[in-house]
């Protein structure tokens, strides 16, 4: 019999017997999250179940990011909604400012490696950068698991993502993914469990290993994971990894080396090309942050290509820090300083522009590049803008000139650090 | 049984464009059925009696989890979906909120079709092309949630999941 993947190691020692790739089995769930957008969906089917109490208030979080501040007055009910709940359960509420909802479950450690978490936001897999089985989920399912503390999930075969070697100066995580998209396409790891392996990945802080696991949900994977080799977190865990023998669907190596900078063009994250291929499109729109791209070494990276310069005329860019922590902390080592005197525009900690609900919508015929994870047609609330996706480092070199521009494209007599 | 007519879409349908994401922040179902599928569609209201198929290729609902795509769908009348293959959140929000979902690997089914779905045993007949179609068995804990009507109607039924 052959061994056990990340994915089936901890779904078999949450379900009391061994599992593979293609059971169906019914799991306690360790922790599970709802936001803005999907809450208050949660909450009437909570009811309509005939809830009346959560099945463990310390399990189940709440996160006003989606739309925070509320831009108008029925998002603030939804708020009001929300923060009713919490109150009379005794459930947590991240309110507004607090951060994306993966980044402060993140912050906060709600999420821990060997964990089932099931979240009501599809880029929940996230957190398989902290070695924990982590879905997507909608309202229906969230409100289910409020009420019964489990839920039921089909284990996931698990493609097996091997990179080598290091990555080029200048080449981040963000170029990386974009590249395994690129190859398993926005349809190719559909109801499979993606998997990362290889000493470049085991070298990653969890920053990085929290962009690879982002994206899966781009690739319609259950749930993405990183080996944890090479994890550091602030506390004792256990780690979880793969058998040697494990049985994996399919496996593809990459060579850290030959990866360029990567851009997604519209309107699909896995329209990918190398990033020259369209240097020299004009933007007006540059925006860092997201689940994706909004932490502290991503402001960092911005912040060293904009140091002392200024973004181009007619460039209006936009950061969102992803959490307080990711502002406090880019605020005590100068880099909003330094961002806010290139001329970006610095918003509160929340998921900003990325889903077009507020803080920030394109208009007719403009181009964005964005560090999100998604460019679908209308993502940001305008059906008739077009988005580019890249690296914290491409989108300020982009900004900085005006147009999209990457390490070797146009601009060898600017020294950039 | 359901009898009605096929409006086709292609592949890789994301949530974005069945309901974009700044409509989504609503209880109110009839705001959420007044905006589906409109950034895709311009027409889809002019052109959809309640009670049609929406008919898709590959993939069909990538993208966001949230549940508002197929409620607005739901709302909006369309009684049941055919595609080749959904994406994995989607699908399990169909069939948690009671939106009927049928995945066909090999339909070719085109717009204006008129269809007979049989949801108690996944067949479905085109009158329009004379072909008969099989959908892909559910397992029992879906299929029970689907003829329960969805995901609150069965934990009110069984309370708990039952797998077997």
């Amino acid at each position: 019999m052959a061994g056990l993947t990340i994915s089936e190691k901890i779904l078999s020692q949450h379900a009391g017997h061994t599992v593979r790739a293609g059971e169906l089995c019914i799991v306690p769930v360790d922790g599970c999250m709802a936001t803005d957008t999907t809450a208050p969906l949660a909450i009437r089917a909570f009811g309509e179940m005939g809830g009346e109490t959560l099945f463990d208030p310390a399990r189940f979080h709440l996160i006003i990011d989606h739309a925070a501040p509320a831009p108008n007055e029925r998002i603030a009910n939804l708020h009001q909604l929300m923060r009713q709940f919490a109150t009379a359960q005794g459930c947590s509420l991240y309110d507004v400012g607090s951060g994306i909802c993966h980044q402060v479950m993140t912050d906060h450690r709600k999420v821990q490696p060997g964990q089932v978490f099931m979240g009501a936001d599809s880029h929940t897999p996230t957190y398989g950068a902290l070695n924990a089985f982590a879905c997507g989920m909608g309202s229906t399912d969230i409100a289910a698991i409020m009420l019964t503390g489990k839920t039921w999930l089909k284990v996931p075969a698990t493609i097996k993502v091997v990179v080598h070697g290091h990555l080029q100066p200048g080449v981040s995580a963000k170029d990386l993914v974009l590249e395994v998209v690129r190859q398993l396409t926005i349809s190719g790891a559909t109801y499979q469990a993606v998997e990362y392996h290889g000493e470049t990945v085991a070298a990653f802080s969890l920053s990085q290993r929290m962009v690879l696991c982002n994206m899966v949900a781009e690739m319609g994977a259950k749930t993405g994971l990183v080996s944890p080799e090479g994890l550091e977190l602030p506390y004792a865990f256990t780690p979880v990894y793969a058998d040697a023998d494990a049985s994996y669907s399919r496996v593809i190596t990459i060579d850290a080396a030959a990866i360029n900078p990567k851009i997604a063009i519209p309107d699909s994250p896995d329209a990918v090309h190398d990033a020259d291929a369209y240097a020299g499109i004009k933007i007006t729109y540059a925006f860092i942050g997201t689940c994706t791209n909004g932490r502290l070494d991503d402001l960092q990276e911005a912040a060293r290509v904009l140091r002392g310069k200024h973004i181009a005329p007619g460039v209006r860019m936009v950061i969102a820090p992803a959490s307080r922590q990711v502002l406090i902390d880019a605020l005590s080592d100068g880099t909003i300083q330094t961002l806010v005197e290139a001329g970006a525009t610095i918003i509160n900690s929340g998921c900003g522009p990325c889903v077009g609900s507020h803080e920030g919508v394109p208009g007719d015929g403009e181009v964005v590049i964005s560090t999100a994870n998604r460019n679908f047609r209308g993502r940001m609330g305008n059906p008739n803008a077009s988005i580019y996706l890249g690296s914290p480092r491409t989108v300020a070199l982009s900004a900085r000139y005006g147009f999209i521009s990457s390490e070797t494209s146009t601009h060898q007599n600017d020294t950039i650090p | 049984m359901i009898t009605a007519k096929a409006h086709v879409y292609g592949d890789h349908i994301d949530t974005d464009r069945i309901i974009p994401g700044k409509y989504t922040k609503t209880l109110d179902l009839s705001t959420l059925a007044g905006h589906v599928m409109e950034d895709l569609d311009p027409d889809f209201h002019r052109n959809f009696t309640a009670g049609d198929i929406i008919v898709a290729g590959d993939n069909f609902g990538c993208g966001s989890s949230r549940e508002q795509a197929p409620v607005a769908l739901k709302a909006a009348g369309v009684s049941c979906i055919i595609a080749r293959f959904y994406a994995r959140i989607f699908f399990r929000n169909a069939i948690n909120i009671g939106l009927p979902v049928l995945e066909i690997p090999d339909h070719d089914i085109a717009r204006g079709d008129m269809l007979e779905v049989h949801l108690e045993t996944g067949k479905v007949v085109n009158q329009t092309r004379q072909k008969t179609y099989q959908a892909t068995r559910l397992p029992k804990v879906m299929l029970d949630i689907m003829q329960a009507g969805g995901l609150v109607p069965y934990l009110k039924k069984y309370n708990d999941y039952q797998l077997l």
